[in-house]
């Protein structure tokens, strides 16, 4: 089989996604909010938050306890279609570090049986600075493979060559369009081609508008698109149509 | 007590107290204290301010050995404390304030002796939440003192009876207790009357630009005027018109609640002290403290309301032996008719106050966190307390239950907070919090008042014209705006703010920036308050005098040539029917049907019509709804399918229609998630947004909308979903008036196909195409299109 086809069949096998280049290397945004990276088969996601209720709940806010049910539920629809050889869980994966811990024995099952037969890597995050307990898996504050890095927090440096290649999350990125007088704000990918900022994929979990100052940390003023996650695809926009919250 | 406004029933409430505390005589110096005598409960803690001060006068200069103090949110923690440990007889304060002093655990000491409770506007009161919340209040004052006597203040309202009902213990689940009632009958009657004016009354909107010139000559010729609109725009408007033609320049002011506070209260200041000659406000100045020497109402607008019409005439002439007067000023020719029945309901005297609320669940939650935080609770013994007040008399246990569960840990099928329970059940089968900090949590979330999201809006120096500087902080505050409508807005978007034309900066962290332009056609802001239904008692009356040409006599020239032509080239709605009309129109297809049901009920009738005419295949593109009518266009030959038979009209407007197009349509329902939001917030839930206490992203906080969806996926029974429907029902959706509305007309549905649009019809198409913000120049271009719609309908 030549590079080609095998790279070809790799395509054929995953769903349809809107193929990017991030630092030289054609990525895939999937409308769920992940990433595919088909030439090493991973696929990486970004905070997902799990145990976020039972964590206010331990302060006396009772959010809904169906929020780590949802968001594994929805992760294992994105695995079952990509079937990828690697997971990377881009940091915040748990809402606080002892969340793991108290991750109920049916999810607890259901990660594990994710995980079988594929490499895992949880990367840090500042919600879940430390290796999740009794779980499968790689824990690193940090990853480079070929030119990608991945990490949690993004660098706060523009146009720096240090940055290019940085796939991260942390800001929950959500970004607003308005027509005819009505405004609509979804989660969203936000890249300049050289780094990408993913959308929060956990249930709770709410976004910053890319307006907001924190983004003028990473890219230039309005020199950046974002794609807004739709139910069955992506709607790209380039910054200088979005507006603020 | 139920008196109009003047006869002086504040006083007469306290005179009993007044007695008996004088017959008690002074405390000894040293000795404990008698704990609280009389509570006094108003909604406004302005006006619990007011009538502490009008009674401290005579109580002084009777030299009673009586101690009064007031209690508010603004009241200083150490005289709350104070008055914790050194309770003054009389206590003035506010529905929320109980709700505080009762989850207290000294509560059981602090009104062991109290003797009567008044409440002030219970009319008011009572169709709130805040009600609820009082009436479970006052089931638990009666438990901790038993012979307590409580006595309503009220205007005059449509069920008396209901009131008395509130007032009292209901000891019985199937009868009806009522407390005595003394009703003093209404002064002079009020001289009301429509505004004639010599310019054409338009066919639609609010603005009431036509009659400005003679509310102008109005103002002049009275001492001082008070002008009632119903919206925050209207008011804006009405303003900013009155001071461009304002050649004398009379002190004319603005009032709403949007307006900075310290801004209000420089206008009530100069009201009071007769130094305005007129105020343009809105329901923000409805109720209570007395302004002085007004002589003239001026009703801009929809009255909404017979009731509420007669609140706002009784603002004027506070003495009740002569009459109030008040002219009303339709803005449109419906709005002609409405002022026409609400004239006539205001000379029977004939009421139309919504009847007594049942209480709400979310409330409940928050009431019994605030019992379990004063003393451990028997579950059983808190469920016959609720049951014993008036609102709550429907409550079941299992319902009860339930609300508990929510309280203790979310109430969510799936246990698995049990270990992080607020409530825990001891081996005495009593109820505790399970920590003291669930007691500070409650107090930071009490109450039942849950604003919409809100930002200052702060004048800065324009970046427009150049500048490049960033632009200034530190410019001076001129109110709060709703979150929501300033996301609306792009940066360079002008309107009417505080009487002046702002232009929109941009928003940093909590604020929304704005400077001062000179650009003399703003967009005009379109926030939500105060924007009442019709009542169903007004309805009735315009429903009734457009099926009766003989009263019309009494309406305008213009207006009756309007119904006229109506006869002849439509029909006129039945009494009881409803017309449905069905014209093409520049390659759409219309039907315009007049349920005179509010727009509430029309909006939400309005979205399940469009779902279902989309089942049916009558590709509906859109609808509008105004107070009277509601308008479907599509591209679809309606006139063709209903007379034919395809979709017959009774099929399209049977009663299922609340059924499964509703459910579907509020999984995504703005409006559903914003009622879900409240009640979260008010359950306890979510927590409030403290002012000061918040972190600079708006974001953070957990969005409710994220929470309704996970819940309506994972737990659609959730008890907190359900009190969320019962909202829906009486408010934002208004449910129940449709499902009236809907059994009203079985069977007696008329339709009519026409070659074109209707004179009835004009108004309504007038609102298509108006999105919620508007410039003037769009007002021309709707004004060019409203020529030749009322060419065509009336040629």
């Amino acid at each position: 089989m030549s590079a080609l086809t095998s790279h070809l069949r790799k395509y054929a096998a995953a769903p349809v996604c809107h193929d990017i280049q991030i630092n030289g290397q054609l990525v895939g945004l999937h409308d769920s909010g992940i990433l595919w990276w088909p030439d090493e088969s991973t696929l990486v996601v970004a905070d997902l938050h799990l145990e976020k209720g039972s964590s206010y709940a331990r302060r006396g806010v009772m959010l809904p306890p169906y929020d780590t049910g949802a968001t594994l539920e929805k992760l294992a629809g994105v695995i079952d279609a990509f079937d990828p050889a690697c997971v990377v869980c881009l940091g915040d994966s748990f809402h606080d570090p002892d969340g793991s811990d108290r991750l109920p024995a049916p999810y607890r099952a259901m990660l594990t049986t994710l995980q079988l037969g594929r490499e895992w890597i949880w990367v840090t995050g500042n919600h879940d600075p430390i290796a999740p307990v009794r779980l499968c898996g790689v824990t690193v504050d940090e990853i480079t493979i070929g030119p990608l890095t991945f990490r949690h927090e993004p660098i706060e440096k523009v146009g720096s060559t240090s940055t290019a290649g940085e796939i991260c999350g942390h800001l929950h990125p959500a970004a607003r369009v308005r027509r005819f007088g009505r405004s609509i704000r979804r989660a969203c990918f936000v890249t300049d081609g050289t780094r990408l900022v993913l959308p929060a994929f956990g249930a709770l979990t709410g976004g910053l508008n890319v307006t907001d100052e924190a983004y003028g940390m990473l890219f230039r003023r309005r020199q950046f698109s974002v794609f807004m996650l739709g139910n069955d695809r992506l709607f790209p926009f380039t910054a200088s149509r979005l507006v603020g919250d | 007590m139920i008196a109009p406004t003047g006869a002086g029933k504040t006083l007469a409430g306290f005179l009993p107290s007044l007695v008996e505390l004088e017959a008690r005589g002074k405390r000894k110096p040293g000795s404990a204290g008698n704990g609280i005598h009389t509570l006094y409960i108003s909604p406004l803690k302005a006006l619990a301010v007011d009538i502490a001060r009008n009674l401290e006068a005579p109580v002084s200069e009777m030299d009673l050995a009586v101690r009064l103090e007031t209690r508010t949110g603004d009241t200083p923690s150490h005289k709350r404390q104070r008055q914790k440990l050194n309770p003054p007889d009389i206590l003035l304060t506010t529905p929320e304030q109980i709700a505080l002093l009762l989850s207290d655990p000294a509560s059981a000491r602090m009104f062991a002796s109290l003797r009567t409770v008044i409440l002030d506007e219970l009319h008011a009161l009572v169709t709130s939440k805040r009600g609820d919340l009082l009436a479970l209040g006052l089931a638990r004052l009666r438990r901790l003192a038993p012979n307590l006597r409580t006595i309503g203040l009220s205007a005059t309202v449509a069920e008396p009876d209901d009131l008395r009902a509130y007032l009292v213990d209901q000891p019985d689940p199937d009868g009806r207790a009522l407390s005595h009632v003394v009703e003093v009958a209404g002064g002079a009657k009020p001289d009301i009357s429509i505004l004639d004016s010599e310019e054409r009354v338009p066919w639609s909107g609010h603005s009431s630009r036509y009659a400005i010139a003679d509310i102008y000559k109005l103002i002049k010729a009275h001492n001082v005027s008070l002008l009632f609109v119903n919206t925050r725009s209207q008011a804006e408007m009405v303003f900013q018109e009155l001071w461009r033609i304002n050649d004398d320049t009379l002190p004319i002011a603005l009032h709403h609640g949007s307006l900075d506070v310290g801004q209000r209260r420089k206008v009530e200041t100069a009201m009071a002290s007769g130094a305005l000659k007129a105020v343009v406000a809105t329901s923000s100045l409805d109720m209570g403290i007395d302004w002085g020497d007004i002589d003239l109402v001026i009703n801009i607008g929809a009255p909404k309301g017979a009731s509420r019409l007669a609140q706002r005439i009784g603002r004027a002439n506070h003495r009740m032996d002569e009459p109030s007067k008040a002219i009303l000023i339709p803005s449109n020719r419906f709005e002609v008719l409405e002022c026409q029945a609400a004239l006539a309901a205001s000379m029977r005297g004939d009421q139309d106050t919504p009847p007594l609320r049942q209480g709400a669940l979310d409330v409940l939650a928050q009431h019994l966190l605030g019992l379990a935080c004063a003393d451990p609770l028997d579950a059983l013994d808190v469920f016959n307390e609720m049951r014993s007040s008036e609102t709550y008399r429907h409550l079941d246990w299992e319902t009860f239950e339930r609300v508990l569960d929510f309280v203790a840990t979310g109430g969510y099928s799936l246990k698995s907070y049990d270990q992080y329970a607020k409530l825990r059940k001891g081996q005495d089968g009593l109820w505790r919090i399970s920590h003291p900090k669930i007691a500070q949590q409650y107090r930071l979330n009490v109450g039942t008042i849950v604003e919409a999201p809100m930002l200052k809006v702060r004048l800065v120096r324009s970046k427009a014209s150049g500048r490049r500087t960033p632009v200034g902080r530190g410019g001076r505050v001129l109110g709060e705006m709703e979150e929501y409508f300033l996301e609306q807005m792009a940066p360079g978007d002008t309107f009417l703010f505080g009487g002046e034309v702002v232009r929109f900066e941009g928003i940093r962290e909590n604020e929304a920036y704005v400077s001062r332009t000179t650009s003399d056609n703003p967009m005009i802001p379109s926030y939500m308050g105060g924007k009442f239904p019709l009542s169903t008692y007004l309805a009735e009356g315009v429903r009734t005098m457009l099926a009766t040409p003989e009263t019309w006599k009494a309406l305008p020239e213009q207006v009756r040539d309007w119904l006229t032509i109506q006869q002849e080239k439509s029909v006129l709605p039945a009494k009881d029917g409803l017309l449905v009309e069905t014209f093409p129109r520049a390659n759409k297809h219309y039907m315009v049907c007049y349920p005179f049901e509010g727009r509430l009920a029309h909006q939400t009738l309005g979205m399940l019509l469009t779902k279902r005419l989309e089942r049916l295949g009558a590709n509906p593109l859109g609808f509008v709804a105004n107070d009277y009518a509601l308008a479907v266009w599509g591209l679809g030959d309606l006139s063709l399918l209903f007379s034919s038979g395809r979709i017959p009209l009774d099929r399209l407007f049977e009663e299922d229609i609340l059924g499964d197009d509703l459910d579907a349509w509020l999984a995504e329902s703005s409006l559903m998630k914003r009622t879900f939001r409240n009640c979260a917030v008010i359950a306890g839930l979510i927590e409030r947004r403290h002012p000061g206490l918040e972190k600079s992203g708006r974001q953070v906080t957990v969005s409710s909308d994220l929470i309704y969806d996970v819940l309506r996926a994972h737990e659609p029974d959730h008890i907190l979903l359900k009190a969320t429907w019962n909202d829906a029902a009486e408010g934002l959706l208004d449910i129940s008036r449709l499902g009236e509305l809907l059994a009203r007309i079985r069977g007696r549905i008329t339709h009519t196909e026409l070659p074109h649009v209707s004179p009835l019809a004009v108004p309504i198409l007038l609102e298509i195409g108006k999105e919620p913000v508007y410039g003037e120049a769009m007002d021309t271009l709707l004004a060019e299109a409203a020529e030749e719609l009322v060419l065509e309908a009336m040629e």
